[in-house]
């Protein structure tokens, strides 16, 4: 082997961190990670949040985001240890020798510059290649990336292309110097499954194309698999398992590995329709002011108590939009909801305080879902003091029975949403809605900004939930994997409109229409060679057409 | 109440002494408020501290008075301004259509008439009583107010535990001061060290102009004015209630960024 590209010895990091009501302290965050990385070659970082794998990242540009101290080790690029490096031969590093791609090519791009303009940026201020030939490249580059028409994009602006276009002109914008590495932070995690497929194609062949070598950070382990030859798991900072790939997928030695490999296994058996749906949508059509066309169009589905439907599509499908609907946030242009044998008034307004009570809703962000200046105490007892008017003592017993079926328990009550961890969080949200006693809640994306392990719990004891409470959910997901594992009906959606809509064994059961084959398609499998399986069965597909 | 930073301890100290003086002005005060004891512009001496005023009226006693009533009038418009705006911002932030638009360009026209022009046309034709003084101040203040409050819950009244407090089906009290109103405390209290100091030098310009605290009372404003003359002779009497008034802001400034730090954090913490 030669000599490697990338050499990281016993790298600390800390960082500073203020609790509320004690002084700040430094804490360490990495504690002592060494790799190596050979040109050429891809090393995939993966862990949960707050395991240091974006710092860890960002270390190999000599580079500590936000109050972030690189305290100890060594980073040797190209020979030489850039910790120890003057700022002058950092700043020639980066964006020469080192580049990186980020998360949101959204928010990393500038709004008011041309795309062409920014991807050449860093080669010519490095004077690596004149403006001219700069472009030359971008352009061979936009079109080696699979971009739309690679002479003209980059006189667009950011804002003109697509969220998926955007992120492969980022990584562009990372080729364009010819670097030795590229540091590619979760480059997919924020696309839909069908758009990350393209680009995780497109960034595989440009890193083999161009012989550059990767780190490439993620937390879905199905996805680094893809593009990786090397795979590190981290933990709080910590390595948990250094190996090829295919080890790590197959045959992984570390007990919190094999948690990631063989995470989504739950097992939910499918429940028979009842004869009398508690929630029965019929005919919406809905759309926001200052929209000229439709976001919901004709949606009909029904959802039978203690049941499970799930609304899956991907941004953009209405799947979100069909909530705020059935809340009454939204009142729909036409069309009828029904709701425990009664029809709902279309506005919130006109709403009783029962079908209130008996419709919760969980959302996404499970942070800003809660008043911060409000104790779980207080933000679980509030619905039963709002709609059963109970207080002082049997309020407590409440709050302290619902804490326990959440598996929290008594101490948390007096806690800040600050204090707790985003799974606790989710769980609080889970027991304010649970406190109403609803026949019905709606969850919006509820596990989608959990890590994996943590998403999996609250699956688990959403499903305990209902099996105890009785309660039908709505569950709104782009997550695939999520819908099979708790789901008693699906309904996919489409640009607004139900593409496929039945029991959770007919719609995941071919024939399948285009789209929900290619959803289904694309959702990253735990496998080698997974990605050329799919690209190549989808050139097939097309040049047999 | 630990770690309070060593500008916090100046500014709470300072702050302490000004309202407890204004508190305690017959007490400390040596000589009567509107007592002529000496000569016109006495230097400062052991009898008296700060020297004469331009009738022979003991300086150290009017600055003193002075501080009461200006601290008096600041506070309690300060205080109206306070609740007044941000009650309706946060109310036209919540309700939004045309309760915003209403309550927004009624404040807009407000705001399009200088202040001080505004102030003076209104005091010109009613009664100048100290109620009254701060009533005007404290209406006319509110404009600003309810543009900081207004913007601020905005952001807030779209937050999913607003909404969720919406589905719950409360009512418009508990959202604007259960739910809004903790989370906007934070730049509140940041503006409300502003705005105080504002407006000691708002009543401190009407009484300069006149139109503000009538003699015989004392104010900061007045003061200045009663011994502006006296500059030109090289007597520093006009130059006291500056001081004052700057050391005032300084300090009520240096408390209110210290609450600031206390109570924002990123993480949303208690305060």
């Amino acid at each position: 082997m030669s000599d490697p590209l990338l050499k990281v010895r016993d790298l600390k990091i800390g960082a500073t961190v203020y609790p509320p009501g004690e002084k700040p302290h430094d804490i360490e965050i990495v504690h002592g990670v060494s790799f190596d990385l050979a040109p050429g070659k891809v090393l995939g970082l993966i862990g949960e949040s707050g395991a240091g794998k974006s710092t860890i990242g960002l270390a190999s540009m000599a580079y500590g985001r936000g109050g972030v101290k690189i305290t100890g080790g060594e980073v040797w690029v190209n020979g030489r240890d850039i910790l120890k490096s003057s700022v002058r031969d950092i700043r020639n590093l980066r964006g020469a020798e080192v580049t990186y791609v980020s998360q949101s090519a959204a928010a990393s791009f500038n709004p008011a510059k041309k795309i062409m303009d920014q991807v050449v940026e860093a080669a010519v201020e490095q004077k690596k290649f004149s403006r001219k030939e700069a472009e030359e490249r971008a352009r061979t580059l936009f079109a080696k990336l699979g971009l739309p028409d690679p002479d003209n994009i980059g006189k667009r602006f950011p804002h003109q292309v697509s969220g998926g276009q955007l992120q492969r002109c980022m990584t562009a914008l990372a080729l364009c110097p010819e670097p030795d590495l590229v540091v590619f932070d979760e480059p997919t995690t924020a696309l839909d499954v069908t758009t990350q497929i393209d680009v995780l194609m497109a960034i595989k062949e440009a890193i083999r194309d161009t012989g550059v070598a990767a780190l490439y950070i993620t937390h879905d382990l199905a996805v680094v698999a893809q593009v990786s030859d090397d795979i590190m798991v981290l933990r709080m900072g910590d390595m948990v398992e250094y190996a090829h790939t295919d080890q790590i997928i197959n045959s992984p030695k570390e007990e919190y590995t094999q948690a990631l490999v063989s995470v989504r296994s739950i097992e939910h058996e499918e429940k028979n329709p009842t004869p009398e749906p508690v929630l029965s949508v019929k005919n919406i059509t809905a759309r926001y002011k200052g929209l000229n066309f439709d976001v919901l169009k004709n949606v009909t589905v029904d959802l039978h108590p203690g049941q499970t439907l799930a609304v899956v599509g991907e941004s953009g499908s209405g799947k979100s939009t069909l909530a705020r609907v059935i809340t009454g946030l939204l009142p729909p242009s036409d069309g009828q909801i029904d709701f425990a044998g009664r029809t709902l008034s279309r506005d919130l307004a006109g709403r009783t305080r029962e079908d209130l009570r008996e419709l919760q809703m969980i959302y996404q962000m499970a942070d800003v879902a809660m008043n911060p200046r409000q104790t779980v105490g207080t933000i679980i007892g509030r619905p039963l003091e709002f709609y059963f008017n109970i207080r002082g003592s049997e309020k407590r017993k409440r709050i302290i029975d619902l804490l326990d079926e959440i598996e929290l328990g008594e101490k948390f009550m007096d806690r800040y949403p600050a204090e707790l961890s985003g799974g606790q969080k989710q769980r609080v949200c889970i027991a304010r809605s649970l406190a109403a006693k609803p026949k019905m809640i709606i969850c919006d994306e509820v596990t989608s900004a959990l890590d994996p392990l943590v998403a999996d719990g609250i699956l688990k004891l959403l499903l305990d939930l209902q099996k105890i409470e009785d309660v039908a959910y709505l569950f709104i997901t782009h997550d695939l994997a999520t819908v099979r594992a708790i789901s008693d009906s699906i309904a996919v959606m489409y640009q607004g409109k139900v593409q496929r809509y039945g029991s959770k064994s007919e719609v995941l059961s071919p024939p399948f229409d285009d789209y929900t084959d290619l959803l289904l398609s694309s959702v990253p499998e735990m496998k080698l060679g997974w990605l050329e399986e799919v690209v190549a069965h989808r050139k097939m597909e097309s040049a047999g057409n | 109440m630990k770690n309070i930073p060593i500008s916090a301890l100046i500014g709470l100290f300072l702050t302490a002494v000004y309202f407890l003086m204004a508190l305690l002005a017959p007490i400390i005060a040596p000589y009567g408020m509107a007592e002529v004891v000496g000569d016109v512009w006495e230097p400062a001496s052991s009898k008296y501290w700060l020297g004469t005023d331009n009738i022979g009226r003991d300086l150290l006693s009017r600055m003193i008075y002075g501080g009461r009533t200006t601290i008096f009038i600041a506070t309690a418009a300060t205080i109206i301004s306070f609740v007044t705006g941000s009650v309706l911002a946060f109310f036209a932030a919540v309700m939004g259509g045309w309760v915003d638009q209403v309550l927004s360009r009624f404040v807009d026209l407000i705001m399009s008439i200088p202040t001080l022009i505004f102030a003076l046309v209104v005091l010109s034709v009613m009664p100048v009583t100290i109620p009254i003084l701060i009533l005007v101040m404290g209406l006319l203040d509110s404009t600003r107010v309810y543009r900081l409050a207004r913007a601020v819950a905005v952001d807030i009244s779209v937050m999913d535990y607003v909404e969720a407090a919406r589905l719950r089906g409360e009512k418009i009290g508990w959202i604007i001061f259960r739910e809004i109103l903790p989370n906007a405390l934070s730049p509140l209290i940041a503006e409300m060290g502003l705005r105080f100091i504002f407006a000691v030098l708002f009543v401190s310009t009407l009484s300069f102009l006149g139109l503000g605290v009538q003699p015989p009372e004392a104010d900061w404003g007045g003061i200045v004015k009663e011994n502006k003359e006296g500059i030109v002779y090289g007597i520093p009497a006009a130059l006291l209630p500056a001081v004052a008034i700057a050391t005032l802001a300084i300090s009520v400034n240096l408390v209110a960024d210290w609450v600031l730090n206390r109570t924002t954090s990123l993480k949303g913490g208690r305060g």
